[in-house]
């Protein structure tokens, strides 16, 4: 009985299932990819056939223009592909997201992709799926990292807003997925005000809005010349890399906020000069990568990316077979 | 508790001033008393709880924790209460989940009464039953690790907004009060104004560098000059039959000088300079340190290191407060008041007579006595006022190469030092930061060193092999022979033979010099 590798292993280009011949998340262009999300990391433009989830095809086309592959298949149903057969489920993570199910003959693998068992109203949430071989990510793969319940995270913003009325908040948060997440969770803790986005946010905003989640009124934070105070007190949320930029500078005596689940370190949060730093993540934490090892005891746990070193110390610990797959090309730090 | 957690979090996030106020305002208009007393004091430094240890505290997570994986956590977070307060396997991941933690003022006052015993079991059910961020202000205020950059000076002018009166009337009651500032949160709330304590020290005025100034601008006339006498900076306070002397940092100093204390028969605020003197023979101020040390003073010490006061300033006299008044007037009634005293042991600090900012360089370059410093310039116009305020009192340091920095790092020594900490690290403030400016091996005398080795153990916060890292608090006199630019150090600047002068147990650590001082002291680019 040959062991595992045989029938799923990475390569220089990505995570290799040579029963169908196909990639996971590839890192370079190949003949097969199937994509598990939209973040630029796991989906990349290139591929000569791309296999993902309805929305991910639509995020991938929106952000590298619809020839970004060859050829595109919606998966929305458990399909053969050569020796194996392979099915897409929710991960929580982001709009689209998918863990994927391979079954081989040497056994089921589950490839997580990025995945959080915290709840949005932003993408259908994450299920269980049992697994002979788990092959998760692990950027937050530290015990330090226990995220908060993101309501109180918001209430945090909310006070801040009372506190001080006439600065505008800035939140930093990725354009897909973590901006309509802070959205949606802006609307449940009651801010039916509107919300400013950036423009690199809107599209993707827009493609939520269409996809059936309501994110309410948004407005441009686009400022006129000469006129601050229209966004005193107001919330904005904008990607991290136009902090650098000398956009911040046309808001009133902004406070800068970011949302992210590195924010629970405070030298984090000092390192990016964030005032207001708000704990609220899209990947598993701690207690959550554990407690899916644990619940879904798979004879073997495979991690791609992110902090392994800890993991694999506490599979050792709770008699988990693991191993890092040191792959590379997944960025550790944005999230 | 939570409601400090949260200010805590606020105010270490935010480098500026305003903000830190407007969160201090709203805490206070929010939180009851004694709590916001508590959290005032605990986050200027002004509430010492420093009987939890970071060996207890690691101790208490290795019984709970894999060591390998608290490794890895400590390694990525780098503060040991951070690290502890995130990982705690028992504790709420967030407050929602946490059970209403107990009033700031009751774990304070459990910590104060715990006995060592007691402590470690004590520590581990609150960090059991606290959430996150509460964990972590629980472990900071436990260990006395609260810096988040809020001077005395902060916490009274906020407070003083916050009352709704000017901060000189907050200055001047500050000194009778005590944590939790029950009486002074009462009078916001609109109570009785509280009466000052009798004989309490006043806001004592300080001066800033006359280096910094371009004295081309300021004209010589307008100015007195007198020398800066190498004691200690006193107020001396005698009010309704209650004698006292107190230190500019406020620190009671009455009972270690009986023989000067006995003398304040007055009814006044004298400032002057605490000096060792016999007949007009000043003694260095090695000799006074040695009758500084001493809570109790025996009657053949002081026949030989008698104390006297140098007096510079009058502030009350006879139920007039002069202290508004421009220092030409004060100096006048100060005049009469210590030829009235008719004491040999309390003298007046000579005027300089100078016409010329030069003339007053040669004066400063050549002091008649070796226990002088410098020269203090105060503006004859000036009123008396609370603490350094630019533009009115000047000191112009006779030697500039030597700074007053903050002891950080102790090592091991070698050889016949092999037992004591004699490599000392200090650094001088950048912000709300301490940087490491050097190091210095020798300038103390044995003794001294054996009180500096104490310091260290006493007040280890964190341990790197052979290095003790200490807390900031205490401040050495370092001189040295030379200034170079440097690359190879954080600070940009490397001192030639810097050695320990002096040690400084008179001076607040917050008032060591800044990194900009030395860097200003640095000779000018060539080329
Ligand atoms: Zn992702
Ligand atoms: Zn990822």
């Amino acid at each position: 009985m040959p062991g595992f590798d045989a029938f799923l292993h990475p390569r220089p280009e990505g995570l290799y299932c040579p029963g169908g011949d196909f990639f996971v998340d590839p890192v370079r262009p190949v003949h097969r990819a199937l994509i598990t999300h939209g973040h630029a990391d796991h989906a990349r433009a290139g591929h000569m056939h791309v296999l993902a989830t309805r929305q991910t095809l639509d995020i991938m086309a929106m952000r590298y223009g619809a020839d970004f592959a060859d050829h595109t298949q919606v998966a929305d149903a458990p399909m053969r592909i050569g020796a194996a057969t392979v099915s897409f489920h929710p991960a929580g993570h982001v709009l689209g997201s998918a863990q994927i199910r391979i079954e081989t003959p040497g056994g089921v693998f589950v490839v997580t992709g990025d995945y959080t068992r915290t709840p949005s109203a932003a993408c259908a949430p994450w299920e269980p799926v049992p697994a002979d071989v788990l092959v998760t990510e692990a950027t937050f793969a530290l015990p330090v990292f226990r995220h908060p319940d993101p309501d109180p995270e918001i209430a945090r913003l909310l006070d801040s807003r009372r506190t001080f009325p006439d600065r505008a908040h800035l939140i930093g948060a990725y354009a897909l997925g973590k901006a309509q997440r802070v959205i949606t969770l802006l609307r449940a803790a009651g801010w039916d005000g509107p919300v400013y986005v950036h423009g690199a946010l809107r599209r993707l905003c827009d493609y939520h809005v269409d996809q059936g989640i309501d994110l309410g009124e948004l407005r441009a934070a686009t400022i006129e010349r000469g006129n601050k105070a229209q966004f005193s007190g107001a919330i904005v949320i904008a990607p991290p890399s136009a902090f650098a930029s000398p956009w911040v500078q046309r808001f009133p005596d902004p406070v800068i906020g970011f949302a992210s689940g590195w924010m629970q370190v405070r030298a984090r949060a000092r390192q990016r000069g964030v005032e207001l730093p708000l704990v609220i993540s899209d990947h598993v934490d701690w207690p959550q990568l554990t407690a899916t090892i644990a619940e879904l005891a798979p004879a073997e746990t495979w991690i791609t990316h992110g902090r392994e070193e800890a993991l694999l110390r506490w599979c050792t610990l709770n008699g988990h077979r693991a191993r890092a797959l040191n792959m590379v090309g997944y960025e550790d730090e944005p999230e | 508790m939570r409601r400090f957690a949260r200010l805590l979090e606020a105010l270490a996030f935010t480098p500026r001033r305003s903000v830190k106020q407007a969160q201090f305002l709203r805490y206070f208009a929010t939180t009851p008393d004694p709590d916001r007393g508590y959290a005032l004091a605990a986050l200027t430094g002004d509430l010492e709880l420093r009987q939890v240890t970071p060996s207890l505290l690691r101790t208490l997570i290795s019984e709970r924790m894999d060591p390998e994986l608290f490794a890895l956590s400590y390694d990525y977070v780098g503060d040991l209460a951070e690290t502890i307060a995130l990982a705690w396997p028992d504790g709420a991941p967030d407050t929602v989940r946490a059970p209403d933690p107990p009033p700031l003022s009751a774990l304070i006052t459990e910590l104060q009464r715990a006995g060592r015993a007691d402590l470690p079991a004590m520590v581990a059910g609150r960090l059991d039953a606290l959430g996150m961020s509460e964990r972590y202000a629980y472990l900071k205020l436990a260990t006395g690790g609260l810096r988040v950059g809020v001077s005395g000076r902060l916490a009274r002018v906020t407070l003083a907004e916050f009352i709704g009166v000017d901060v000189a009337e907050v200055e001047e009651l500050w000194h009778g009060m005590a944590p939790p500032y029950t009486a002074l949160f009462q009078w916001a709330d609109g109570g009785p104004r509280p009466e000052p304590a009798l004989a309490s020290l006043r806001p004592v005025m300080l001066a800033t560098g006359f280096d910094d100034l371009d004295p081309g601008t300021l004209d010589p006339a307008d100015f007195a000059a007198e020398w800066k006498w190498d004691g200690v900076r006193v107020q001396a306070v005698a009010e309704g039959g209650v004698q006292r002397l107190y230190t500019r940092t406020g620190q009671d100093i009455s009972a270690t000088f009986p023989d000067l204390l006995e003398r304040l028969v007055f009814d006044g605020v004298i400032d002057g300079e605490l000096l060792i003197r016999t007949g007009d023979r000043v003694a260095p101020f090695s000799e006074l340190q040695k009758r500084l040390n001493r809570k109790r003073v025996s009657g053949p010490m002081m026949a030989r290191l008698p104390a006297a006061l140098r007096a510079y300033d009058l502030l009350l006299w006879q139920g007039r407060d002069l202290r508004a008044e421009p220092f030409a007037t004060r100096r006048a009634a100060l005049e009469d008041a210590v030829r009235a005293l008719d004491d040999p042991r309390i003298d007046l600090s000579a005027l300089l007579s100078f016409d010329t900012w030069e003339a007053l360089a040669a004066l400063r370059a050549a002091p008649p006595d070796p226990v002088i410093e410098g020269v203090m310039i105060k503006r004859r116009a000036s009123p008396y006022l609370a603490g350094r305020v630019k533009g009115h009192w000047f000191k112009w340091k006779r030697d500039p190469m030597v700074v007053d920095a903050v002891l950080m790092y102790a090592q091991r020594g070698h050889g016949k030092r092999s037992g004591y900490y004699s490599d000392f690290t200090f650094g001088l403030w950048d912000g709300d930061a301490l940087v490491p400016v050097g190091k210095a091996y020798f300038g103390f005398t044995d003794a001294e060193l054996r009180d500096l080795d104490r310091f260290v153990r006493d007040h280890t916060t964190d341990r790197f092999g052979p290095v003790r890292a200490v807390a900031p608090q205490l401040v050495l006199e370092i001189a040295f022979e030379g200034l170079n630019r440097s690359t190879r150090h954080k600070s940009g600047v490397a001192m030639r033979f810097p050695r320990i002068a002096r040690i400084r147990t008179d001076k607040p650590a917050a008032e060591a010099d800044r990194l900009e001082h030395l860097r200003a002291l640095l000779p000018p680019e060539l080329g």
